[in-house]
């Protein structure tokens, strides 16, 4: 049998640390790295052990307004989370049943995935330049003040950068809810229909609770997707740039290792949500148990 | 509320939130590149108009065979060969650790644990995971200080940065996950009793490997490299940061003429480029039927 402990098993073991060492060892030099004291470069070895660097980052130095960046970064994680989750649970529910357009929705979301994010930004910059023409055509047509005034631009974060982001964490979101519901036991709901339960109470009784562990998932996926996203972000977050694209900016202008401390603190917040995350999916999961 | 879900309440409707956030950011602003590539422009404006200009202008000197090869056709070739270089590792790498973790990991308990271990990075900053090469990479990276000190070379290695060998690094330490979770799902589904009958038959590791196995990973394999593809196809970021912003690519292309307003010109491209990708996600789903696979 294949599971025997022979030689090819200990060169597979040897084979997966090496990937794991590959995976996680350059995140951890930087690290490391981002401990040094001041006259710290870019690269080995260590001058010195200190928290300078994230002082340095504390205070802004040379650095742009990373912390409003992260607060926004933040925030906008957390309502693309909410969102996600929300909105690819009841189109999970619904794609349980054949419903009008739900082929065409089902491709959406795969090619949603799998179009290169660049073009999918273009276009999401496209329209709501186009929306900004528009609004600027009507505020002169009709003389609406306000528009005239004050009016600059659709284009925000909570706008296109939201919605070019939901185009990644939802297709995300829904393939989990297939996941789950192509191996849902059916037979507990209809129990619970056979008792007289509404659909509205055989949902918040026998299925939320059994899909629980999995929308944790959802929920990890929507924001730590959120907090990294780059490429689909780029060209439509308008005034306010997000972590992501500040730390991009910086790759090429900062030579201190205050970038590896900013690392270090991202990568810090991201294992937290992560560690958290799966916590509560074993608790969940511990509690129907 | 209750009232009106007890009268039979249609599940479908559940699905037009997402819905509407797909027809507004998703068909909308793609239907509109495909229109705007069409267009007009100048320092200013995009000008509605309908001309093949900006796709005349991408292939400008790429019928002229006695020139060298076009800078369309030489970005696109170096776009195609970071894709082939990168599947190929990451399909490999992909391969093992997924064949290792769904065949000689025995507990349920150790193999999620494992499969994390390797999803973990992917919930992680990507930009922070290119960064961290430059402290090993660099001129006075920690290869390099081996290497010079070990005496296997005389002189600082230059190529190890800033390169296309530090892009397919940095696409291979990203993007290997894309292979793993399909193809560890396409393996988890193999039924343990029919590898017990290849071997009981006499046949060997890697004649169950190959004649068994493989076949049976073929829609994960196939699912996998139509995300590591496209994902590389579409790439200006990576390749932006790890080629120290000096090796083109078709993304770079439309960042940079996103960045120039030359708007309907980079629509063009899009174009372009999405025709291509659809076209190498369609000959690749031509073998396997995805939905099935989830």
């Amino acid at each position: 049998m294949l599971n025997k402990k022979n030689k090819t098993y200990y060169i597979c073991v040897f084979f997966f640390c090496l990937f794991v060492l590959f995976l996680y060892g350059p995140t951890f030099t930087i690290v490391l790295l981002s401990f040094q004291g001041p006259d710290g470069g870019l690269t080995f070895p260590l001058n010195g052990v200190s928290t300078y660097w994230f002082e340095e980052l504390w205070r802004g130095g040379s650095v742009v307004d990373i912390g409003s960046a992260f607060k926004r970064s933040i925030i906008l994680g957390v309502i693309v989370m909410v969102l996600t989750v929300l909105l690819s649970v009841s189109a999970g529910l619904a794609f349980r049943k054949k419903f009008w357009g739900s082929d065409t929705l089902f491709f959406a979301t795969v090619a949603s995935l799998i179009v290169p994010s660049i073009v999918l930004s273009l276009g999401v910059a496209l329209q709501f330049r186009l929306l900004d023409d528009f609004t600027k055509w009507l505020g002169s047509t009709f003389d609406i003040n306000y528009i005239n005034e004050f009016f600059q631009t659709t284009l925000g974060m909570f706008t296109s950068g939201l919605g070019a982001q939901l185009t990644w964490t939802l297709p995300f979101g829904l393939l989990i809810m297939f996941a789950v519901f192509n191996r849902f036991d059916k037979s507990y709901e209809e129990a619970a229909r056979d008792l007289g339960a509404t659909p509205w109470k055989t949902f918040k009784e026998v299925v939320f609770p059994l899909i629980a562990p999995s929308i944790i998932g959802i929920a990890l996926f929507g924001f730590t997707l959120s907090y990294d996203e780059l490429a689909r972000s780029s060209q439509v977050m308008g005034a306010g740039n997000t972590l992501p694209l500040e730390l991009k900016g910086l790759t090429t202008t900062v030579t201190t290792p205050v970038i590896y401390a900013l690392g270090t603190v991202t990568t810090f917040v991201s294992f937290s949500v992560i560690g958290i995350s799966i916590v509560c999916y074993i608790w969940l999961k511990r509690k129907r148990g | 509320m209750m009232k009106f879900l007890k009268l039979k309440p249609n599940v479908g409707l559940l699905s037009i939130p997402y819905s509407l956030i797909f027809i507004f950011f998703f068909f909308i602003p793609l239907t509109l590149t495909f229109i705007i590539s069409f267009w007009d422009y100048n320092e200013y404006s995009i000008i509605p108009d309908f001309i093949f200009e900006n796709y005349a202008y991408i292939f400008k000197d790429c019928l002229n065979f006695e020139k060298d090869i076009c800078v369309t056709f030489k970005t696109y070739l170096s776009t195609f060969i970071f894709c082939f270089i990168t599947w190929f590792f990451t399909l490999i790498i992909g391969f093992f650790v997924a064949y290792f973790l769904a065949f000689y990991v025995n507990s349920i308990t150790w193999q999620i644990v494992l499969f994390l271990l390797c999803t973990i990075p992917f919930w992680t900053s990507n930009v922070i995971r290119m960064i961290s090469w430059i402290p090993l990479l660099g001129r006075n990276g920690l290869v390099n200080d081996f290497l010079l000190s070990t005496g296997l070379a005389d002189a600082p290695q230059e190529w190890l940065l800033y390169s296309g060998f530090s892009i397919v690094l940095a696409f291979v330490h990203l993007y290997t996950l894309f292979m793993i979770v399909p193809i560890f799902n396409s393996m988890m589904r193999i039924d343990k009793s029919i590898i017990e009958a290849a071997y009981d038959n006499g046949a060997n590791g890697l004649q169950i490997l190959w004649n068994v196995i493989i076949p049976l990973c073929k829609p994960g394999i196939v699912i996998g490299s139509i995300f590591v593809i496209t994902v590389v196809m579409g790439d200006f970021i990576t390749i932006g940061i790890m080629g120290g912003q000096q090796i083109p690519s078709i993304g770079k292309i439309i960042y940079v003429e996103m960045s120039y307003l030359q708007l309907p010109a980079a629509a063009a491209n899009a174009v372009i480029l999405l025709a291509l990708t659809l076209l190498i996600i369609w000959i690749m789903t031509k073998m396997i039927d995805i939905r099935k696979e989830l």
